[in-house]
């Protein structure tokens, strides 16, 4: 089940410019109520060190990362490489073996066995192995996180290609397109839809590992700093923190959603009909 | 021929195919490792591997370890599925109450569990409470999402048919709402389950966090332990994730199957 | 003799390879010619799909030969170009109308103006030219159906064969769909081999009709259809020769038995589309 094409089909299809300013202002207008209930909660609860408030914590945000372009090439930047370093080689790797396996349905029923088990392996898991042969370098960090997040984009790419529609294939057939063509102009658009959403799930879990491969064995990165916090006691930063990866894991979902929107303008089209 | 045997062989001939892609990859491993072309302190020979994890399968203190891990795990998707099913149905009863929890979700959703760890570590120290807190809070959303999702996916007709029988608005939403979703919950709970154990595994590797899978192999990872042990447990951890979702899958082909043949799955 | 455009000889399809196999197509005989318009009418779930795929090198026959040009088919040939009935699923989603007439024609090494002016005048010969730039799920059921004719008829192929491909519009839609294809085949002097199990379109439609038999299935009869060109719905329907000829082709179908079909076993290979 994946949340992006259940999100495509059921959002109602808000039209133009107005549709886009409503959205927004949905959007705007759920995330103060959450702040409202942010602050008024944690100024019930009355208990400043474990749960600030919603103004104590934006200070401190303000202070410690918005303000500070140090704090941004010190720890953001290190970060986003590691991360965009392993998401990027995972796409590639995930989508090219994806679309060899998922071609050949004898492959898929030799390899799935292995695939569902590698899986099921937590990549903290691996963590000590990695250590171990790649040490605790930025390679290593960023394999980790390869590993950890290839599989959805492997097994969407994997279900993407094997699923295209036969007739689709058939007319390359009648026309003769052959192979080349039709992995490029049938296939791969056709199994789009499935490894967005597999891109999706996979960037999530990229900014996961990245932040605990950052909480295990590094000197730098918002993990680091985030654990940093943790052990002195600071928990105002390490709420900030926590706010900061927030909006990293939102702005790189809007960004991945926008070139979505834009690649398959087509097939938000085709889903609204088909109900 | 009946139906049901022919389908039965062809489950039959992919274990089969299954069974032989994955002997060929631990046959490659042993070849590898054997011929001392990976080296063998990074990689012990597959046949090792296998053997020790035997071992450790009969060895108390690692199946006390594996217990604490599920435990955590089953406390923790129990609590979620508590919290997040209700939630759900309330949430998508209603068109207005669906965008906004969408769009509230949207935003909280991206804030990695991981992240909270440390949080959790200064307000609740390192422990059971611990990693049952981060479970939850990692499983709740796939449960929560799904389940509205779900509501949303029920056949409009169908409510009005019960309507017009006369059934109010709460027997609607038990009797018709709650059983056409439970399929989408059910998936929702699968996903949930999986990340649930990925997420306690490695919240006691990286916290500690009493017996469990995670805080066993911390303490067989260091200098001097055979590497073997380390990788043991790796697979024990892939076939408890292989197992959990097996029981899940087997269940809902029981449980679902009059929504499959609707909706053509299998 | 001079040779036919298409010769279909001693056509044979079983489902499975064992010999006691369930056989679609029986023997199956025919020839057809250069610049006919001939219609295969069967009763349902008689193999027909079946047959046109094995013509068209789709599928391959258990037992026979197809030749076209006196060649044998194999795969399908260049020359050859088909129409599904189910247009929805044929037509690339994620490419405007435009580009779904052009995709064949990028593979035929033509310059890029001819290919325009294919595409141009293929789309107004089926009555689409304001559609060009749209998607397939803008538009409705009978004008996906006229893209996926023209682009068939851009690729300008000697033989265009078409499976029931006006089954799945309503009656007006089919009309109108009915005539556009006459006039396609007529402007181009093509040739095609139109499959339906409806008898009135059959016999409205060609110049001949090829009637099959219950599976297994063989040629009952082949009915030359003597009505004048041009056709038109009302006064070819409403004359005399029209209900002759059309009763022939009836009787012709429901014998020998009206049995219902038995259903496919788990392991057929052909899927009938309904």
């Amino acid at each position: 089940m994946s949340f992006a094409n259940a999100d495509a089909a059921i959002r109602p299809r808000l039209a133009g410019i107005g549709g886009w300013l409503g959205g927004v202002a949905l959007r705007l207008s759920v995330l103060a109520a959450l702040v409202l209930a942010w602050q008024v909660v944690t100024m019930l609860v009355d208990d400043p060190v474990s749960w600030p408030t919603f103004t104590d914590v934006a200070a401190r945000f303000w202070d410690k990362w918005a303000t500070d372009p140090d704090a941004w090439l010190r720890s953001l930047v290190p970060s986003m490489a590691r991360l965009l370093g392993g998401w990027l080689g995972a796409v590639a790797v995930g989508i090219v073996v994806g679309t060899l396996i998922g071609l050949s349905a004898r492959a898929r029923e030799y390899v799935n066995p292995i695939v569902q088990f590698l899986r099921a392996i937590p990549p903290p898991a691996l963590l000590p192995l990695f250590i171990v042969m790649l040490g605790i370098g930025d390679t290593m960090k960023a394999t980790m996180i390869l590993f950890g997040v290839v599989w959805p984009i492997l097994l969407n790419t994997v279900d993407g290609v094997s699923s295209v529609e036969p007739l689709l294939r058939e007319t390359g057939r009648v026309y003769r397109i052959g192979f080349r063509d039709e992995l490029l102009r049938i296939i791969l658009p056709s199994a789009a839809p499935k490894i967005f959403a597999g891109l999706r799930v996979s960037l999530a879990i990229a900014v996961i590992l990245m932040v605990i491969s950052e909480m295990v064995a590094t000197v730098n990165g918002v993990g680091f700093e985030l654990v940093q916090a943790q052990r002195s006691f600071r928990s105002l930063d390490v709420w900030a923190t926590i706010v900061l990866l927030g909006i990293i894991g939102y702005t790189l979902n809007s960004i991945l959603a926008a070139v979505e929107g834009v690649v398959l303008s087509w097939h938000r089209g085709a889903m609204g009909t088909r109900s | 021929m009946t139906v049901l045997s022919a389908r039965h062989r062809l489950i039959g001939i992919r274990a089969m195919r299954g069974l032989v892609g994955a002997a060929a990859l631990f046959g490659l491993l042993e070849l590898l490792t054997r011929a001392e072309l990976v080296n063998p302190t990074y990689l012990p020979p597959a046949s090792t591997i296998l053997l020790t994890t035997g071992r450790i399968l009969a060895d108390t203190e690692f199946l006390a370890n594996v217990g604490g891990t599920l435990l955590a795990w089953g406390i923790g998707m129990l609590i979620a599925m508590v919290i997040a099913i209700p939630i759900g149905l309330l949430l998508g009863a209603s068109w207005r109450s669906y965008l906004a929890a969408t769009t509230a979700i949207e935003f909280l959703r991206p804030i990695p569990s991981v992240a909270l760890i440390p949080l959790v570590i200064l307000l609740r120290g390192r422990g059971l409470d611990m990693k049952v807190i981060l479970i939850v809070y990692a499983s709740v959303w796939p449960i929560l999402f799904n389940t509205i999702y779900g509501m949303r996916e029920v056949d409009p007709i169908a409510k009005e048919t019960a309507r017009a029988f006369g059934l109010g608005r709460l027997a609607i939403l038990w009797k018709i709402s709650l059983r056409a979703a439970s399929p989408f919950i059910y998936t929702g709970i699968r996903i949930s389950a999986a990340i649930a154990l990925i997420l306690a595994i490695s919240t006691e590797l990286i916290a500690g966090g009493g017996l469990g899978i995670g805080t066993w192999m911390i303490a067989n990872s260091e200098t001097g332990v055979p590497r073997e042990l380390l990788y043991a447990g790796i697979v024990v951890t892939g076939l408890l994730g292989l197992g959990i979702n097996a029981v899940l899958v087997a269940g809902e082909r029981r449980l679902f199957a009059w929504h499959q043949r609707v909706r053509g799955t299998s | 003799m001079t040779q036919r455009l298409l010769e279909v000889e001693h056509l044979q399809f079983r489902y499975g390879t064992s010999p006691d196999a369930p056989a679609a197509l029986e023997d199956v005989t025919f020839g057809v010619d250069k610049g006919e318009f001939v219609s295969i009418v069967g009763p349902s779930g008689s193999g027909k799909t079946t047959l046109l795929r094995c013509i068209a090198g789709l599928q391959h026959p258990t037992r026979g030969d197809v030749r076209l040009n006196g060649e044998q088919v194999t795969d399908v040939p260049q020359e050859l170009a088909i129409v599904f009935q189910d247009y929805g699923r044929s037509l690339f989603p994620w490419m405007k109308v435009r580009e779904n007439v052009d995709m064949p024609l990028r593979h035929m090494g033509l310059p890029r103006a001819e290919r325009r002016e294919r595409i141009e005048s293929a789309l107004e010969e089926v009555g689409l030219t304001d559609a060009v730039e749209k998607y397939p799920w803008q538009l409705s059921g009978g004008m996906q159906q006229r893209v996926a004719i023209a682009r068939a008829v851009a690729y300008r192929p000697q033989i265009l064969l078409m499976d029931e491909p006006f089954a799945s519009v309503d009656a007006q839609t089919r009309a109108d769909l009915q005539d556009m294809a006459l006039e396609v085949w007529q402007a181009h002097e093509s040739t095609v081999l139109f499959v339906t199990h409806d008898i009135d379109e059959s016999v409205y439609l060609s110049g001949r009709v090829i009637v099959l038999s219950q599976p297994p299935a063989t040629v009952a009869a082949e009915i030359p259809v003597d009505l004048s060109r041009p056709r038109d719905q009302i006064e070819t329907k409403a004359s005399r020769e029209f209900v002759e000829q059309r009763a022939e082709v009836a009787r012709l179908i429901r014998r020998p038995s009206g049995e219902p079909r038995v259903a496919t076993e788990a392991g057929a290979t052909e899927v009938e589309r309904r």
